[in-house]
Parts: structure tokens; sequence; C-alpha cells
């Protein structure tokens, strides 16, 4: 019975996530929209862009492969399975320990790998542009993520997400030095990864300011749904990511009540739109990036998570 | 037991190797020869998997009458000797597989014929020995068996001086090997293994002056920074075969042979030591990913890639070196773990993705990838079994390069612990260091598969290629579908290692085979668990479900046409991305610093119709800084002592007069 | 516990401050670069007002006040009307690229650890952490002066650096004089930014004038 019941939370939690990502991003659209003195999209556009495209003819260039074909399906799936062992609601969920924080971010890594290949698939100049510089950028985004990650889990005493979450909860944590380095680490490596200002422009299709839109550029129809799903989720799983560790408050613990699940949910969708604002409204205030001043900004990251590391081996008071 | 059927597979391996001079010009030379290695490999795989998976048994030893007559020849198999036969033979048996394809279109079989199994016999030998004597004998056999396999085209002037760096480097190494076991057996002290053992600890200055010789020796075979510069310039000039097993397997026993000498031989290494280790391996894994990101001819590419690879194996031997001399054997024993998985795992894929670049050879005539491309669409099962070696060597999950790099970062996560100040500073500049190539090695295979195989050809070759014979595929799928099963079944393969870090650090990892779900914990639940299969596992029920969602909820309707391109479609195929320009952002970022990367573009002027030119500029930083002056001193000395040649006789018989007074004084003073 | 956290937060702005200091390493135009520095100091103020509540030592508000009024606010406005008179080249150029500098931060910061943490065995575990964020603080300050060719950032180097040290007296409990020094350091530093610009010491630096940076492209490759 109690095994039943883990189960239905673990597939709640799959379920939640992948509904609640075009919302968060129509949350995003929508102030960004408001702070611009627009009235905007509404929140739910999103899912009938989705549903839109998923009723279109795909149409695929003569010389794609197999491979530019299965792409935006393994792509979605290594970032559902992801975002999905990331704690939202409730920690300690059934399958939470089959994968770490390090193995997380290495599906991250696949589902780039793949959308690289897919850029690469068709041969064009824009898809190539797009590749280049996401592997670029993932060179210096990723070993951040990485550093960031042995920051917490020398913290933590675990790299295991749930256990983390956990002690950020509890009150042993204190108010470290080095925590706080990769918290500003953490949102300098999340705002690159999901191609957001000041690394990269979602909204954009110029190829000056391309970095992801210039990989998926030649999807259409079905694929290119799949593939907008995938980046809404990753936007998703990072906010997720962040707010679990540094706003671990109000997540049930393991084997709670279903009260302290629904409140646990509650405190999640207060914490996700609460970092959708603010997100927006970064992104308003502040301008895109010249594209080789990136990495000076991501080596920043690397640096500061680097310190907060090093600040950990030297000392445990950090 | 086991040693005679190693033994006997090694007389098979030379046996055919004369076989081979015989029947190299023969149409059937080739099929026989690879197929007898073939069968000698299976026998030595399987034996040497039995020894290991047996566990803690009593180690088998043979002495021959061979060799120095009051030495012998010892050989021994106890469980390291036995991981690394299966390495060795695994290795063996996939390549002689691809090569019955392969071999067929050999230009100059008498050349490789009869040195592909003698290559073979040294390489096992060496692993198989148990005294110093042979071990080098048989370490020289092996480094000059593949010195002839490099040079089998040797028409061409750049194997000529591949060939010519590789035999300088070998037996530089040679040197410092024999220099380091003369050290450690001492003034008075046997030769065999047992010998030395016995003999007990050496002091800190012995032991510190074998430790460099040994990271010169074994590590300028493996491919340490600043050793390594052979590596680029012989395993690519070697028929594909052959790489692949330079590549995977020889550098795999020159890392058997820094563990028998440092972790066996040694005894008590000093705690800097390993910090020597670390930092060499650190350099080395960075600078091989960023030499292999620069390159645009394929095997080069592999070849550079193998440097990082064992960068990381370092990088894991350096930690357990660090967590034995401290006391903390269940991390050394994690750390070792760690680094003979990525053996493994690297003789896999890197073996699988020369096979794949041999088959591309095969099929275009073309190394370089600026003249390649679109392959995907005539070599459809070649392309899918390097894809699959692209990502285990991206180290993506659930394959298996993941689960080594992620024991490997669970190691350095315990090093906090370690009390030395020059480690704390160390090894998250390590950690770092590995994180960073991890990342670049991501990116360098996106180009190696994205240039040679996706995208529209770039050349008349690439355009007519044919798909690979089924020997090659045979081999290719084989290794992928190891690849595979290492990564989702790695508590397997961790379990089949724990004899040898217990023979060698005295601890072990835990048990991993009893655990639920088939998952893997490295030091305790509490602190963190993987699970390969079930990752695996989800990732194909979300991939399955997202493709009936999209079945029942999508339509269907799929249509061809040129491309988008922004409304700009080129028709030209130079339009796409090159080698060169997909690594232009990193050669930016990276190569500035490194190589002093330099672009220059040549443009005509305003209504002249001829192209431009870009000219990329890297200049090696090793060569510059480590071999130049080198080579400059050796060459001054040289030009200095060329004196001596023409002295008179009068001046020659005033030599020897010096030289008979001063041995004379010396014999005064000291006796 | 309450003890605990007090320690934490000093932690905190001294490990704030050194990021500050990392933020003035990465910065390349210099508007945003005194900006930062305003934020320095304000870091320092917030610093020195947490160790005057938790040690008791109610002079040192002086010296926060200080920071506020003369560091936060007099200073980077001076120096924005200067540059905006004078008509100084804004690009900061420095002498190896920022990734560069960065690297050599971090190494600091690294060599600072080593040093405090090994020198000062047996004092308080929180003074000996706060002292090696100081000398952190000023190491970086000096690497900032050497590799600039701006003489404004080298200035805002200097002045970096005089935050690292009030950082560390006023972290060592009980150090006499602390107000004084501290007022000494701004007067001197008042003189120095005076003095460079009203008297035009600027041939001692590297250049300050825009003719002199017309070679200057984009990016140096």
């Amino acid at each position: 019975m109690a095994l039943i019941r883990d189960f239905a939370v673990q597939l709640a939690e799959m379920l939640l996530v992948l509904a609640l990502a075009p919302a968060l991003t129509g949350l995003v659209r929508k102030v960004k929209a408001r702070l611009l003195r627009r009235r905007g999209p509404s929140l739910f556009q999103p899912y009938r862009d989705l549903l839109r495209l998923l009723r279109k003819e795909a149409v695929l260039a003569e010389n794609a492969s197999w491979l530019f074909r299965v792409a935006p399906y393994l792509i979605v799936s290594a970032t559902w399975v992801a975002a999905a062992l990331i704690p939202t609601f409730a920690t300690g969920l059934m399958f939470s320990w089959s994968a770490d924080l390090i193995a997380i971010i290495a599906l991250l890594a696949s589902a780039r790998f793949f959308l690289a290949l897919a850029g690469m698939d068709v041969g064009t100049s824009f898809g190539g542009i797009g590749s280049s510089r996401e592997v670029m950028i993932a060179s210096l985004a990723e070993p951040a993520m990485i550093v960031i990650v042995f920051t917490l889990a020398l913290i933590a005493g675990s790299t295991q997400l749930s256990t983390i979450a956990d002690f950020m909860g509890s009150p042993e944590v204190g108010l470290r030095v080095s925590l706080g380095l990769a918290l500003i680490a953490l949102i300098i490596v999340a705002l690159a990864e999901n191609a957001r200002i000041p690394i990269d422009n979602p909204a954009t299709h110029l190829e000056l300011t391309m970095v992801h839109e210039a990989m998926v550029l030649e999807y259409s129809g079905r694929h290119l749904a799949l593939i907008e799903l995938a980046s809404m989720l990753k936007l998703l799983l990072y906010i997720s990511l962040i707010a679990c560790l540094f706003v671990p408050w109000g997540m049930a613990p393991p084997e709670g009540t279903m009260a302290a699940y629904f409140a646990g949910a509650a405190a999640y969708l207060a914490k996700l739109a609460v970092f959708g604002i603010l997100l927006a409204v970064f992104e308003t205030a502040i301008a895109k990036m010249r594209v080789f001043r990136v990495p000076q900004f991501l080596g920043a990251a690397l640096m500061l998570g680097l310190l907060g590391m090093l600040l950990r081996f030297v000392s445990g008071g950090f | 037991m086991p040693v005679v059927i190693g033994l006997c597979c090694v007389a098979a391996f030379l046996a055919v190797s004369v076989l081979g001079v015989a029947t190299s010009r023969s149409q059937a030379g080739t099929p026989l020869v690879y197929g007898i290695c073939l069968a000698a490999s299976a026998v030595a795989l399987a034996s040497a998997l039995a020894q290991l998976l047996a566990g803690g048994t009593a180690d088998s030893t043979l002495v021959l009458p061979l060799g120095l007559p009051w030495l012998g020849a010892h050989f021994r198999i106890d469980a390291l000797a036995a991981f690394f036969l299966v390495v060795v033979n695994l290795g063996g048996f996939a390549s002689s597989l691809f090569a019955l394809g392969h071999g067929r279109h050999e230009t100059a079989p008498h050349r490789v014929l009869p040195f592909y199994p003698a290559f073979l016999a040294g390489m096992n030998l060496v692993v198989l020995a148990d005294d110093a004597f042979t071990f080098l004998l048989c370490w020289e056999f092996m480094s000059l068996s593949s010195w002839a396999l490099v040079m089998a085209h040797h028409r061409d002037p750049e194997n000529r001086r591949a060939g010519y760096i590789y035999l300088l480097m070998a037996s530089f190494g040679t040197l410092a090997l024999i220099l380091a076991f003369g050290l450690l057996a001492g003034p008075d002290g046997g030769y065999g293994f047992a010998a030395i053992r016995a003999s007990g600890h050496p002091g800190t200055l012995i032991a510190a002056l074998v430790l460099v010789l040994v990271l010169l020796g074994a590590g300028s075979k493996a491919g340490l920074v600043p050793l390594h510069v052979w590596l680029p310039l012989a395993h690519p000039a070697a028929p594909s075969h052959v790489s692949a097993l330079m590549s995977g397997v020889m550098t795999k026993v020159a890392v058997y042979g820094f563990i028998r000498i440092i972790f066996d031989l040694l005894g008590e290494p000093s705690w800097w030591s390993s910090m020597i280790v670390l930092a060499l391996a650190g350099i080395t894994t960075v600078l091989g990913v960023l030499y292999a990101l620069m390159q645009h001819d394929l095997k080069r590419l592999l070849a550079y890639h193998t440097v990082e690879n064992i960068g990381i194996i370092f990088i894991g031997l350096g930690l357990a070196l660090a967590f034995r001399t401290d006391g903390m054997e269940w991390a050394a024993a994690l750390a070792f773990t760690a680094a003979l998985f990525h053996v493994f795992n690297h003789s896999l894929f890197k073996s699988l993705l020369f096979f794949g670049a041999g088959a591309v050879l095969n099929s275009t005539g073309e190394r370089d990838m600026e003249k390649l491309g679109g392959l995907i669409h005539r070599m459809p099962l070649a392309s899918f079994a390097f894809l699959v070696g692209c990502v285990a060597i991206s180290a993506l999950p659930p394959l298996n390069g993941f689960v080594s790099e992620w024991l490997t970062f669970q190691a350095i996560l315990l090093s906090p612990e370690l009390p030395e100040w020059g480690l704390k500073i160390l090894i998250p500049t390590v950690g770092a260091l590995l994180a960073l190539s991890a990342a670049l090695a991501g990116a360098c295979f996106v180009k190696a598969f994205g240039v040679t195989f996706l995208g529209r050809p770039r050349s008349k070759h690439a355009e007519k290629a044919l798909e690979t014979d089924n020997f090659s595929l045979a081999s290719m799928f084989l290794l992928a579908a190891l690849c595979l099963l290492a990564g989702i079944l790695p508590g397997f393969v961790i379990d089949a290692l724990a004899p040898v870090t217990q023979s060698l650090v005295d601890g072990h990892m835990p048990v991993q085979s009893t655990l639920s779900w088939l998952m893997i914990i490295p030091v305790s639940e509490s602190r963190s668990s993987y699970d390969g299969m079930l990752v695996f596992v989800f990732i194909a029920l979300s991939a399955l479900l997202s493709v009936y969602a999209i079945h029942r909820l999508a339509s269907h309707k799929l249509r061809r046409a040129p491309a988008w391109d922004c409304g700009y479609p080129d028709p030209s195929p130079f339009t796409q991305y090159t080698a060169s320009s997909f690594a232009q952002p990193i050669r930016r970022v990276f190569g500035a610093v490194v190589f002093g990367a330099r672009e220059r573009v040549e443009m005509p002027p305003p209504g002249d119709p001829s192209p431009a030119v870009l000219h990329v500029e890297l200049r090696d930083p090793v060569w510059d800084w480590f071999y130049a002056p080198v080579a400059f001193a050796v060459n001054f000395a040289a030009e200095r002592l060329n004196h001596l040649q023409f002295l008179t006789i009068r001046r020659y018989l005033m030599l020897v007069f010096v030289l008979l007074i001063l041995l004379l004084l010396v014999a005064a003073i000291w006796l | 516990m309450s003890g605990h956290l007090a320690f934490d937060i000093a932690h905190l702005l001294a490990g704030s401050l050194v990021l500050a200091s990392f933020m003035l390493l990465y910065q390349d135009r210099l508007y945003a670069m005194i900006n930062v520095y305003a934020g320095h100091a304000l870091v320092l103020t917030l610093s020195v007002a947490w160790q005057a509540y938790i040690q008791d030592a109610p002079h040192l508000y002086i010296t926060a006040g200080l920071a506020l009024g003369f560091k936060a606010i007099v200073i980077p406005v001076a120096l924005r009307r200067i540059v905006q008179q004078l008509g100084i080249h804004r690009e900061i150029e420095t002498v190896v690229g920022i990734g560069l500098t960065m690297l050599a931060g971090m190494a600091l910061v690294a060599l600072s650890m080593v040093v405090m943490l090994r020198v000062t065995g047996n004092a308080a575990p929180i003074a000996r952490e706060d002292l090696a964020f100081a000398l952190a603080v000023v190491l970086l300050g000096l690497l900032i002066m050497v590799t600039r060719r701006n003489a404004v950032s080298q200035i805002i180097g200097f002045m970096s650096l005089e935050n690292g040290l009030v950082l560390a007296a006023t972290g060592a409990k009980g150090m006499p004089l602390v107000v004084e020094i501290s007022v000494a350091f701004s007067i001197l530093i008042a003189f120095i930014v005076i003095g460079i610009f009203l008297f035009r010491i600027r041939e001692r630096f590297d250049t300050v004038d825009v003719g002199a940076m017309d070679q200057f492209r984009g990016e140096r490759r």
C-alpha cells in the first residue's frame, strides 16, 4: 500500500513538472510584456502554441537524416527524466536515489549533445553557428555547474538532491560564504543554460544573437513542439533546482501526509511564480552581452564556484 | 594453470607471426593470420576473465629457463595482471575481428601481417612478466613491433617522421624504466618482482627518483603531457586496427607498468608523489582535449583525445596514492576502482571510435574531416556505432563513460579529509579541470561526428562512400553493446575489480551486485548512489511515452523540402560549417591563451572574384618550451663534442693519460 | 546559536567584499567600475557596522559612517565628474585578458587562504578566516593596480586595497586607533585623487588620454 502511494506521488511529480512548464514560460513572457507596457499574450498561450505546432505538418529538409527526426524525442525524454528527479513539493520520492545531482547535469548534457548534433545535421551555416556557440557556452557552463555541485555536496555531505534539500532546510546549515558564492554562480549558469538574456535571446531570429534558436531553425511541426517543450522543461528544472536548494522550506518530508503534499505543492507554485517574476524583471533590466563576453561571464561563474569549493576544502567553517 | 594458457596463446601469436611472413603475399594470408589471432585472443580473454572473476584465489606463477641464466623468466598472473589481460585480449579480439574485414584493403600486407601478432604477443607478455628483465625485454618487443606497424606505409614522409619520433621516445622511456628497476632492485637485490617486494621499503630519495623515472618511462608510453608528442604522430600513422590497439590497449599496458611499479613494488610512496601525479594528470586532461578540438584529421583528433583520457585515469591513480598514504583505504579503493573502470571503458570506446575512423578511411579514402560529410546517409550502420562511441566517450548517461567519471568525482568529494595543504589546493583545481575537460570532450565529439557524418558531403569521395563490410560492423557493434552493458550494469564490473583493489590498496568498495535495483553505491547509501539501469529504463520509457503521445495527439503528415536556412539556402556544400569553423569559438576562448592561436584573413580587394583565405596559426606550447630547447641543447652539445673526432694523435694520447691519472687519484682517495 | 549566526554574517560580509573585488576585476567599462567600487565601499560599511555591533565597539560606527559617506558616495561622484570633464577614455584596457586576470585572482585568493590559515595557528577561528579574506582583498586590489593601464582604474584598485586593510583592522578585535587610521587613509586617497587630476601627475601612469587609445580595437586578437 505504501509502495503504491509512493509510486503515485512520484508519478504525480513527473506529470506536475510536465504540466507546469509551459505555464512558467507563459508567466515570464507575460511579466516581460507588462514591464514593456504591453498587454502581452495570455498565461496559457504556450499551451496553445504547443497544440498548434502538434497539429501542423512537419517539413523536413531533403537531406535530414534519422538523427534529425529522433533527436527531439531523445531531448525531451532526457530533460523530462532530469526534471522529474528534482524534488518539487516533497523530498525523498521513490526513485530520487537513482540519479544524483551529477547524473542530472549529465542528463542535461546528453540533451544538449543531441540538440547540437541536430543543428549540424542539415548542413546549413545557421545550424553550425548555433551548435558551435552552444558547445562553447556549455564548455564553461557545465564545469561551473559541476563545481557548484561539489560545493553543495561538500557542505551537505552528499550528492543526492533529496539529502541536500533536507540539509538546506534544517537549521544546521547557517549562512555560509561558500553557499552565497554557489548561489550567485548557479544563477549565472541557469541563465546561460536556459538561453536567457544576457547570454542568448529566447525571442530572436537574428543571426547575431542566436544560439539556441539557430540550432532549431530547421525544425517544424511536432518536432518543434517537442523541442519547445524541452526548453520549457529545462527552465522549470533550473528554477526548481534553485528553489529546492536555496529556498527549501515548505517541502513535504518523505512519507508525509496528503495535507503536507498539498501544502508543499502550494509552496512550490508560489516559489515558481516568484522566481519567474524575478527572471522577467532581470531580463528586462539588462542588455544582452556580446558573444565573446559570455565566456568571461561564465568564467566568472566557474571561478566563483571554484572559490566556494576551495573554501570548503580549506576550512570547515566556511 | 592460467599462466600456462596465457603463455600458450602467446606462443600461438608468435607462431602466427612467423606464418604471416610466409603467407603475407598470398590471398589467404590475411584471413588466416587474423583468424588465428582472433581465436588465440578469445582463449586468452576467457582464461583471464575466469581468473579475475574467481576473485581471491592464489596467483599462478611459472618460471621458464629462458633469458638470464641466474634469473630465468618469471611469469605470473595475479588479480591486477588478470584484469589487464582481459583489457588487452578484449582489444585484441575486437581488433582482429575488425581486421578480418578491414585488412582486405591493406596495400602493404607483408608489412602488417607479420608484426600484428607479434604486437599482441608483446602486450600479453608485458602483463604476464614477473621479473624486471622479462618485463623490459617484452616492453621493448612491444615497442618495436608497434614501430614496425607505424612504419608500414613508410613511403609517406609524415609516417617516417612519426616513426622516428616514436622510436626516440620509446627508447628514452625504456632507458628510464631500466634505471627505475635498477634503483628498485638495489645494489645486491634480485630482479624478480617477488625479490623486490621482499627487499623492503627504499629510502625517500630512492622512492622519489623511482617515481620520476617511472613517470618518464611509463608516462611517456601512456601519453602524459609533456611526453605525449609521439602519440598523435604515431597512432594515426599506423593502420586503423593497429591504431585502435595502440590507443586503446598499449597505453593501458603503460598504465599497468605504472601501477605495478608504484603501487606494488615501491611500497610506501611519500605524500607529495600524489601531488606530482595529480598535477601532471590535470594538465594532461585539459591540454589533451584542447589539442583534440583544434584538429581536423579524424585519427589525430582521436589520438589527442586518448591523451585526455589517460589524464583522467592518472587523476584517479593520483587520488588513490594520496588516500593510501593517509590511511584512508576505502577512499583509495574508490579512486582506484574509478581509474581501473576508466581503463576498461576507454579501451572499449576508443577502439570503437578508431574502428569507425578506419571504416570511414576505407570507404572514402579520406581522414580529413574537411573533406567528409553526410556519411550518415551512405554508411548508416557504421555511423550508428560511431555515434554510440561518441556518446560513451562524452561521459553521457546511461553509457559507461559516465560511470567512471562519476566514480572519479565521488572520489574527489571524499578528499577534503586529506590533511596536506598542497592537496587541499590542488584537488579542487584538478576537479575543476576534470569538469572542464568533460564538457570540452562533448564539444569535441559533437564536432567529430557532426562534421564527418552529418551535413552535406564536401567532396566526391564522401558522396560516393559505401557501407563497410560485415566483420568491421560486427566488431564495432560488439564494442558498442559492451559500452551499453557496462553503463547499465556497472555493479558487476566494480565487483570484478574488487580483488585488484584489495591486493593493491588493501581495501575494496562495498559489494555492489547484492544491492537492490542494480544500483551502485560507492561509499554509503546516504552519500550518493546511481542506478544506470533505472536511468536507462526511465529514458527509454519517457521516449516511448512521448512517441506514443505524439502518435495519438499530433498530425502524422511529413513533407520533404529544401532546407529553410532563413530563406537563403546555398546549394554549395562549402557554405556549411567545417571542422575549423566549428571549433572557432572555443579556439578563440581557450586557444588564444594555450596555443597562441592567431587567425588571419586575406581578403581580396572589392571587385576581385578570387576567394578569401583564412589562415589559422597554432603553436604547440610543449614543443616550443620543452622539446625545442632540449633539441637545441642536444645539438649544441653534439657539435661541441664533435671536435673530439678530429684531434691529433698526441691529443688522443693526452686524453687517455689524463683519464688514467684521474682514475688512480680516485682509487687513492676512496680506497 | 546566536553567536554562531553573528559569526556567519560577519563571514558572509567579508566574503561579499572578496566577491566585490572579483567584480572589480571583471569590469571592462569605467563607469561600471566606479559603480562597483561604490558597492565595494557599501559592503565595507555593512561589515564594519556589523563588527561594531557584535564587538560592542561604538567607535567603529564612525569608521562605518566614514566608509559610507566618503568612499561610497563622495569619491564615486567625484570620479565620475572627473572622468566626464577630462574626457578620459572609458574603455578599460587590461594588460592580459580578463580570463587570465581572474585566474590570477583565484590563485591569489587560494594563496591568502593558505598563508593566513597556516600562520595564525592559534588565534580564534573567526578572526583567522576574516583575516584571510582581508588579505585576499588586499592582494586583489594590488592585482587590479598591476593589470590595468588606465589611471582611474588603478586608483580604484588602490582604494579597494585600502578597504581590505580597514576590514582586517576592524576584524581584529580591540585594535587601537582604528578610526584615526581610517581617517588618515581616506585623506591620503583624497589627496592622491586630487593630485593626479589637478596637478596632472598623469604622466606617471601609463596613460589617461583619449588620443593614445586610438589603436584599441574591440578584441586584441
